[in-house]
């Protein structure tokens, strides 16, 4: 089935994109991104260690849509600097902006996100902002030229699946951007309701990189993110209050 | 000369004339690493190219795993 998800002027076949963040050994990367199908995924910036010999990009293979994030800034400015650094290793013009002040819950910023947003696609950037599910938001950040909306599920790496389910489902109805949910979602099960929600794809790190296997967890993920898209392509069948037989109700045997 | 880097002031020998001399010490070796320049980004191209002064502030960042 041809069913591919344009976003910034790349085809994708997966709708699963996929983080590098938490893994044991980032060895794992190659396999993970193997066994997930994903196509596209996050990478941080930050200083680097003279201790370390770690290099994360030499982990991923060079036919991945690398999706540079922004995590660490508090404003748009701070945004737009880490922007425009990641651009500049020549890896691609993606960029996930991430703008944050609260350090409890890592709620985004939906003010200073659409500031960079504005900023950055006038740059040329493919834009997808990291959001907390508000419409005001989500149609500003369209206007603003992002690419795509990344509404949290629940906070991010807390498992705790989509909570947000009635804002994501309203930004999907009523916005004409591809919406995909970024952050929270913990089972393969929450991939496919969103999936099955009309979302466009989901982001998720933790959910694979903290699982047991996590190359199992991959393969699980991709195949919840391709059934909840069938799904949502099919058509669900109606939800009724009582019982409606699937079987005739006529003919019974004496 | 006298450098911060990464927030590190540090003493360089005089050999390390420019951000390439920089790049090539082994600490920063085999990375991708991108620079910013007393808060302007550098060019790759012209590392070769870009002397470092007495006091210049240099960011070395590069990609990490990260969500």
């Amino acid at each position: 089935m041809q069913d591919p998800l344009m976003i910034g002027g790349v085809t994708l076949t997966s709708r699963l994109f996929i983080g590098t963040g938490k893994y044991s050994r980032n060895t794992l990367i190659p396999e993970v991104i193997a066994r997930s199908g994903s196509q596209v995924i996050t990478v941080a910036l930050r200083r680097v260690d003279p201790q370390s010999k770690e290099n994360i990009v030499s982990h991923i293979p060079s036919h991945m849509t690398l999706l540079p994030n922004t995590s660490g800034a508090r404003t748009a400015e701070e945004a737009v600097r880490i922007a425009r650094l990641a651009r500049s290793a020549g890896l691609g013009n993606w960029v996930k902006i991430e703008v944050i002040n609260d350090q409890k819950y890592l709620l985004p910023d939906n003010i200073e996100t659409i500031r960079a947003t504005e900023i950055l696609a006038a740059e040329g950037f493919v834009v997808l902002p990291y959001m907390s599910p508000d419409l005001s938001a989500a149609l500003r950040l369209k206007a603003a030229g992002a690419a795509a909306v990344m509404p949290l599920g629940a906070p991010i790496g807390s498992n705790r699946g989509l909570q947000t389910k009635e804002l994501i489902r309203i930004l999907i109805s009523e916005t004409d951007l591809p919406v995909i949910v970024d952050a929270g979602i913990g089972r393969p099960s929450e991939a496919a309701e969103a999936m099955e929600m009309g979302a466009a794809g989901v982001l998720l790190n933790t959910a694979i990189a903290t699982a047991k296997d996590p190359l199992l967890m991959a393969e699980a993920f991709c195949e919840a993110v391709s059934a909840g898209r069938k799904a949502y392509l099919a058509g669900l069948g109606p939800v009724e209050e009582t019982a409606a037989a699937s079987s005739p109700l006529t003919g019974f045997l004496a | 000369m006298n450098l911060t880097v990464n927030g590190t002031a540090q003493r360089y020998e005089e050999s390390c004339r420019t951000l390439a001399d920089l790049l090539a010490r082994p600490e920063w070796a085999g990375k991708l690493v991108i620079v910013e320049l007393n808060g302007e980004l550098a060019g790759r191209e012209a590392y070769g190219d870009t002397l470092l002064n007495e006091g210049d502030r240099v960011e070395l960042v590069h990609f990490v795993g990260g969500g």
